[in-house]
């Protein structure tokens, strides 16, 4: 019996009908009517997944495949069929319970969060929409229905940015949103024709064992499977905010943040790392493109922590986090360790989650405050909060026995035994990084919560938030200390059950020697140094009490980030805006279009005006063309006996 | 017996004869006789192809097109005698209201 595995489209449904439910009737409801609906679904959604696993559990035990199962035909035509089929195997193990688990325990956080704001219902509404699409997502058993997925979270994400669509800031944010990920769909939707046009199919399971037939691809060539992984990668730069595509991810933290909690943290901006082990076969056979996808995960590791480091706003620290944080999941999926990239992925949503849920707890408290300038000494008023805030802290900076130090540890392990990418420089890029990450993020902490009060007493009545939010933390905390030991035995000498329970997935990896493992041990060492050095500058820099120093130099470079937006302004956005205002709208709208409908409507006029003259009303005029007509009908009618006539007469 | 042809070129002659006035006269009720001389020019034509041919067909026509043209008549006798009486005149040249 396997009755939720056989009716596995009830877990995305839920939330859909949820989401259905609050947007077309919610509106006048109280918030409590809601609640019940939005946490309702979630939770059954969430309930039903842990079922979904368990059976599936059961069902590999007996059959050792995936389990995929066709519901509709979607679409058909000719031999291409993209069906709404799902699939469960271990990969989409870890997202659905992530997508449901943590996106439950947001949604019970939003109820605090967003009670006293206008619009309540189309938040829940949202979100849930958002966690349908996610769920699709991930499910999804061929390349069309991802894609509907992929573009449903994308439109939530929109949607939530904007949430607070009054304020331009927030409508401006999210319409770069959108618009970035375009140019990466678009990339995306070219890889999948090329990947149709090559096995006439886009099933998941029928396109890797084809791939899977295939000679890999050269280093350093650009077969068609190096290009339909590198397309699907542009795809993945866009949704997971990599380098060059990052830019939109920072100017989201605008939406509540819950969304960014959820969307862009913990979920939708792993869709790309998803997308990416998904299809790591393709990835396989194409070392180019793994090559490729190290180095951008390396570079916007390193690249988004150093612009980390000097933000002042809290939001935009965890979002840089995130976009570093990405990047390590990316290179872990480069160097060919997806099963430590995933591991990343989802130590990585409980903590991001948890960092950004305290986050959004302090704002709460400060009253909107978002500038960590204007924060300082809320230890003592805040304790839960600042606990959870500091257990996020010390997880992302890998510290013992925290989760990242086991996800992180084990993707720059792999990285540095990768020797055909470079591994060691890769490696020492990533560790650096890793030490930024300690820094900004012990900065975070000694800002917001230690050091003199830089705020107003009177002003802002700081206060604990309710339980509906600090218990999802609570919960967010624990999981962020435990949610490394699957790979805790690994330290040992044992195995590492995360990897070992994504293998029927991802393969078994090949076997390392003996002296390997001393290996790993040092270099969790020498993680653990790193998480030390950035932890004890940042002491040294704010740890005594600091002032906000006037920004100079390589500090203002920073704090503008790069100026990557200037630019991007200038080369892109510009010329764009120019092309689209001078020829365009000016030539190709007004001049060719509205000429062509004016045209026939002024040339229709002037024939008008000057045939109306033969109405004349001079009722003998009527009679000779009645008898014009006549003639002329005659002639059509004695035309092939009149011709060769006339012709005889002239020649 | 009289030949075929003599009775088309009669018909011929009297239906130019109609077209002619149509177009040339003035008179509105000159112009109705030219309709009814034409009517009657295309019901000669008939009849001598039914005589030639042998068959009654022509015939058969022949009095359609003497129904149509009572029926005409008798609607376009009305609307000359309304156009008399709202203008005291014949005159066609003098009916031309209907300009845009």
């Amino acid at each position: 019996m396997q009755p939720i595995l056989d009716h596995l489209w009830i877990i995305p449904l839920l939330p859909l009908l949820g989401s259905a439910i609050n947007g077309l009737l919610g509106k006048g409801w109280p918030n409590k009517t809601v609640n019940a609906v939005a946490l309702g679904s979630t939770g059954l959604s969430f309930a039903f997944a842990l079922e979904a696993v368990r059976e599936f559990l059961g069902y590999y035990e007996a059959n050792h495949t995936a389990f995929i199962k066709p519901f509709f035909d979607w679409i058909v035509a000719g031999n291409f069929r993209a069906g709404f089929d799902l699939q469960l195997d271990q990969l989409t193990v870890v997202m659905l319970l992530v997508v449901t688990g943590v996106g439950f325990l947001i949604h019970i956080y939003s109820t605090g969060y967003m009670a006293h704001e206008g619009g309540y219902y189309r938040f829940f509404s949202y979100l849930n929409l958002f966690m349908f699409f996610m769920l699709i997502l991930v499910l999804a058993a061929n390349f069309v229905l991802l894609f509907v997925g992929w573009e449903g979270v994308g439109l939530c994400s929109y949607l939530l940015i904007g949430f607070y669509f009054l304020r331009k800031s927030a409508a401006d944010a999210g319409k770069k949103a959108f618009i970035v990920n375009r140019i990466g769909d678009f990339g995306f939707m070219l890889g999948m024709f090329l990947i149709f046009r090559t096995f006439h199919t886009l099933d998941f399971a029928a396109v890797f064992s084809k791939v899977g037939e295939l000679p890999p691809d050269a280093m350093g060539q650009l077969g068609t499977l190096t290009v339909a992984a590198l397309l699907l990668f542009v795809g993945a730069t866009g949704k997971s905010a990599q380098i060059p595509l990052y830019v939109w991810l920072p100017d989201a933290m605008e939406g509540p943040t819950p969304v960014s909690a959820l969307i862009h943290a913990a979920t939708m901006v792993t869709a790309g790392v998803y997308v990416v082990a998904r299809s790591h076969i393709l990835y396989t056979h194409a070392p180019t493109a793994m090559y490729v996808v190290a180095i951008i995960g390396c570079a916007t590791a390193f690249f988004a922590a150093t612009i980390g480091l000097v933000q002042s706003d809290i939001k935009k620290v965890l979002a840089y986090s995130t976009v570093s944080q990405l990047g390590y999941m990316f290179l872990g999926c480069g160097v060919g360790a997806f099963g430590a990239g995933i591991f990343h992925l989802m130590t990585h949503a409980f903590f991001k989650a948890l960092l950004f849920l305290s986050a959004g707890s302090v704002i709460h408290a400060m009253g909107g405050e978002q500038d960590m300038w204007h924060m300082g000494g809320l230890w003592s008023k805040i304790k839960v909060t600042a606990w959870c805030m500091l257990f996020g802290t010390i997880a992302i900076a890998g510290f013992f026995p925290f989760a990242a130090f086991f996800s992180k540890d084990a993707i720059l392990f792999s990285t540095f035994m990768k020797d055909e990418y470079n591994g060691k420089v890769l490696y020492g890029i990533g560790l650096f990084a890793a030490i930024m990450t300690s820094f900004y993020m012990f900065r975070l902490v000694w800002l917001t919560f230690f050091g003199e009060e830089r705020f107003d007493e009177h002003k802002v009545h700081v206060h604990e938030s309710p339980k509906n939010m600090t218990v999802p933390l609570m919960i967010l905390a624990i999981l962020s200390l435990i949610g490394g030991w699957f790979a805790l035995p690994a330290l040992l000498g044992g195995k590492d059950y995360f990897t070992e329970f994504l293998s029927p997935v991802f393969g078994v990896g090949e076997v390392l020697p003996e002296s390997a493992h001393s290996l790993e041990l040092w270099l969790s060492g020498v993680a653990m140094l790193a998480a030390t050095a950035g932890l004890i500058v940042a002491w040294q820099m704010y740890g005594k009490g600091a002032k906000q120093g006037p920004s100079t130099g390589l500090h203002k470079i920073l704090y503008h980030k790069y100026y990557v937006d200037e630019l991007y302004q200038a080369v892109v956005v510009g010329p764009l805006m120019w092309l689209s205002r001078n020829v365009l709208w000016k030539v190709v709208d007004v001049g060719v279009i509205d000429g062509t409908v004016n045209g026939i409507a002024t040339g229709t006029t002037a024939v008008g005006d000057t045939v109306r003259h033969t109405q004349s009303g001079n009722t003998r005029s009527y009679a000779v063309w009645v008898l014009v007509g006549a003639l002329v009908v005659f002639a059509i009618i004695f035309w092939p006996i009149l011709h060769p006539a006339l012709f005889g007469v002239v020649r | 017996m009289v030949p075929t042809n003599y009775y088309l070129i009669l018909s011929a002659i009297l239906f130019g004869l109609g077209i002619v006035a149509f177009v040339f006269k003035r008179n509105i009720i000159t112009i109705f006789m030219a309709i009814e001389l034409m009517l009657n020019a295309v019901n000669l034509a008939f009849v001598a192809f039914s005589q030639s041919l042998g068959k009654t067909d022509g015939e058969v026509f022949v009095l359609f097109v003497i129904v149509v043209a009572a029926a005409e008549a008798a609607v376009g006798l009305g609307i000359i005698i309304l156009t008399a009486r709202n203008r005291r005149s014949l005159n066609v040249e003098r009916v031309d209201l209907l300009k845009l």
